[in-house]
């Protein structure tokens, strides 16, 4: 079928497609780069123009030397560990419960899958307005229907609460995938364990457990990849204050906020670095899991 | 020790009762095979003794003591497995050893448990591999030392060699024997293959919809089939049932004839007919006969290489004391 022609044929028309691609790849990234060695600041005047300055890498240290850069790293790491330590237990079990035969299955599976499909800014608002607020939420009034003064989750406990609104969005993925790879485990296993004398826990331990490794790998890469941009869920709910200011966050408010398009750019950078540092360190990890 | 005994078991899924009230006592040391149709309700009755299925109603005895309400692991019961159903992660070694670690045994134990099982099965060079690394016969190999290794009472075997191909399988047919009367525990097999019955068995237990046909050793089921159900499933090739003016002739409704049992003679046969398909397998042949006058189909087996081919005439006598009697329900007249 691979013919020299059909070859260079299909070479020619993957072209407009490979070269949008990597156009769309490199020329933001690119400029990002640009704009981290120079001085961008619009609203004083700052063009393309007319030409950037060339500060070198005065970006750079000034966004590490800042107050917010340690803590937002802090907060990131936090953040992503969190869902995904809450995501990938919760769904295991959810997935265990779910294998079960129950009645309603194809219901209740719908059901676990919804949250995946709201918008992380209504989700954030309905978790803001609904179920967080302090007077009229949920949880205030069944704080109150047992006698405890309600928390003002969003700023008493709100890395913990965008924690929280971020797992329920994510747990159905994590289900949803969790689910497939139990409905593939063979039932035999199960029970030549059973008559080799394991009780549940040790079925699940040395049995479940491990037949799901590969599964978990995906779960927690794939995750990963979208934690670390988390942004909607901060916005809505408390805007970056109260300890909730992502390595993400703190890009947008550099180059929004202050319009320090320079500052921002070698932000961005730093994430870029973050991210392939968090990516290596899990690939070492987990990723052996990928290879059998 | 390993007798097992069932008393009035059924089994039930929901309204349907797949085992209706069945007694059976399974010897110490005795290899009993549970052969039959698949659907037939064999594999369950396994799984009944192993625990892995609850027992509607009657009871199960193992070494004289009720063991109907004892979980699986503590009936003293190993199974080896249609899939074998080892553990992908773990390798040979710790496939082995899993059922020793779960009954919390001595580390030094284990190794020795596991070497000693290992150069049974000739596994010792396999013992730091995976199961995904090894080849079907091996791993069945793993599954069977698994069991082994427990020391079981009784080892369970359901359908453990349909996943081999031919050659492999007459092999592991071989080793399991050699195996039985080494070790002479108690063995259970589940096959619906009669001949794995036939050359493993001491005794052959034949199942049909949950109902126990006949229980016997294997020449006494060949020998005397109880009725036409055990008579048509075991033998190979099928014995032939004859019904109508020729069964009438014996007094019978039916009449059976192995093909082993007819003669093919020069002329004037008792019966004559033309050869549709003759399957020549060097040893022996196998003439499909068609157009005898009979109400069915037969099927003769002839010793060597008969040079016989479609179309031929080919003139038959079956061996009179050989004939079996059926009557209307089927069952053997004596």
């Amino acid at each position: 079928m691979a013919t020299k022609a059909s070859r260079s044929a299909a070479r020619i028309m993957m072209a407009p497609a490979v070269v949008l691609l990597l156009g769309w790849m490199l020329v933001p990234l690119i400029l990002t780069l640009w704009f981290s060695f120079t001085k961008y600041l619009p609203l004083r005047g700052d063009s393309i123009d007319r030409g950037l300055e060339w500060v070198g890498f005065a970006n750079y240290g000034r966004f590490l030397s800042s107050n917010s850069f340690w803590p937002s790293v802090q907060t990131t790491l936090i953040m992503v560990g969190g869902v995904l330590l809450i995501t990938v237990v919760l769904g295991i079990l959810l997935a265990m419960l779910l294998d079960q035969p129950l009645w309603g299955q194809g219901v209740v599976r719908i059901l676990i899958i919804a949250p995946f499909f709201v918008m992380p800014t209504v989700s954030a608002l309905v978790w803001k307005n609904m179920i967080l607020d302090p007077v009229n939420g949920i949880f205030a009034h069944l704080w109150r229907f047992f006698g405890a003064d309600p928390v003002a989750w969003l700023q008493d406990a709100s890395l913990s609460s965008v924690i929280m609104i971020v797992s329920w969005q994510w747990l159905p993925f994590a289900t949803l995938i969790l689910l497939t790879a139990i409905q593939s485990l063979d039932s035999e296993q199960l029970e030549a364990a059973e008559m080799d004398g394991a009780p549940p826990l040790k079925r699940f331990w040395f049995v479940v457990l491990p037949h799901l490794g590969r599964a978990i790998t995906i779960v927690i890469l794939i995750q990963t990849i979208f934690l670390l941009s988390i942004f909607a869920e901060i916005f809505v709910t408390t805007g970056g204050a109260f300890g909730t200011r992502t390595l993400t966050y703190l890009i947008f408010q550099r180059v929004i906020d202050s319009q320090n398009i320079g500052l921002g750019s070698a932000g961005g950078v730093y994430a870029i670095i973050l991210a392939n540092i968090v990516a290596i360190f899990l690939m070492r990890i987990v990723g052996k899991n990928l290879d059998a | 020790m390993g007798q097992i005994q069932l008393n009035q078991v059924t089994k039930s899924f929901g309204d349907t009762q797949v085992i209706p009230p069945l007694d059976l006592t399974i010897h110490d040391g005795e290899f009993t095979v549970f052969v039959g149709p698949s659907g037939c309700g064999k594999s369950t009755l396994l799984r009944l003794i192993a625990g892995l299925e609850d027992i509607t109603s009657g009871h199960i005895d193992i070494d004289g003591t009720d063991a109907t309400d004892v979980v699986p692991a503590k009936r003293g019961l190993a199974m080896v497995f249609q899939s074998y159903a080892l553990y992908p992660h773990m390798s040979v070694r710790k496939n082995i050893a899993f059922p020793l670690r779960m009954a919390k045994m001595d580390q030094a134990e284990i190794n020795k448990r596991v070497e000693g099982a290992a150069s049974v099965l000739n596994l010792t060079d396999y013992l730091d591999r995976r199961p995904g690394q090894l080849s079907g016969g091996q791993r069945q190999r793993v599954a069977i030392g698994r069991a082994i290794v427990r020391e079981p009472a009784a080892f369970l075997f359901d359908e453990p060699l349909s996943n081999l191909d031919a050659a492999l399988r007459v092999g592991m047919r071989l080793e399991i024997s050699e195996m039985h009367k080494r070790l002479e525990t108690t063995m259970v097999y589940v096959t619906h293959d009669q001949v794995e019955a036939m050359t493993m068995a001491d005794k052959i237990v034949v199942l049909h919809a949950g109902v126990i046909e006949q229980v016997g050793t294997p020449l006494e089921l060949y020998r005397t089939p109880r009725n036409t159900f055990v008579a048509g499933f075991i033998g190979s090739p099928k014995m032939n049932l004859i019904t109508g003016e020729e069964a009438a002739k014996h007094d019978a409704h039916t009449i059976g004839v192995r093909p082993e049992h007819i003669d093919v003679v020069e002329s004037g046969g008792q019966w004559r007919g033309t050869v549709g398909v003759a399957e020549h397998l060097g040893s022996d042949t196998f003439f499909h006969i068609h157009n005898t006058g009979l109400a069915e189909m037969v099927t003769v087996r002839a010793i060597g290489d008969v040079s016989l081919k479609h179309g031929d005439t080919i003139h038959l006598t079956p061996r009179a004391d050989e004939i079996h009697r059926f009557d209307a329900q089927g069952l053997r007249i004596a």
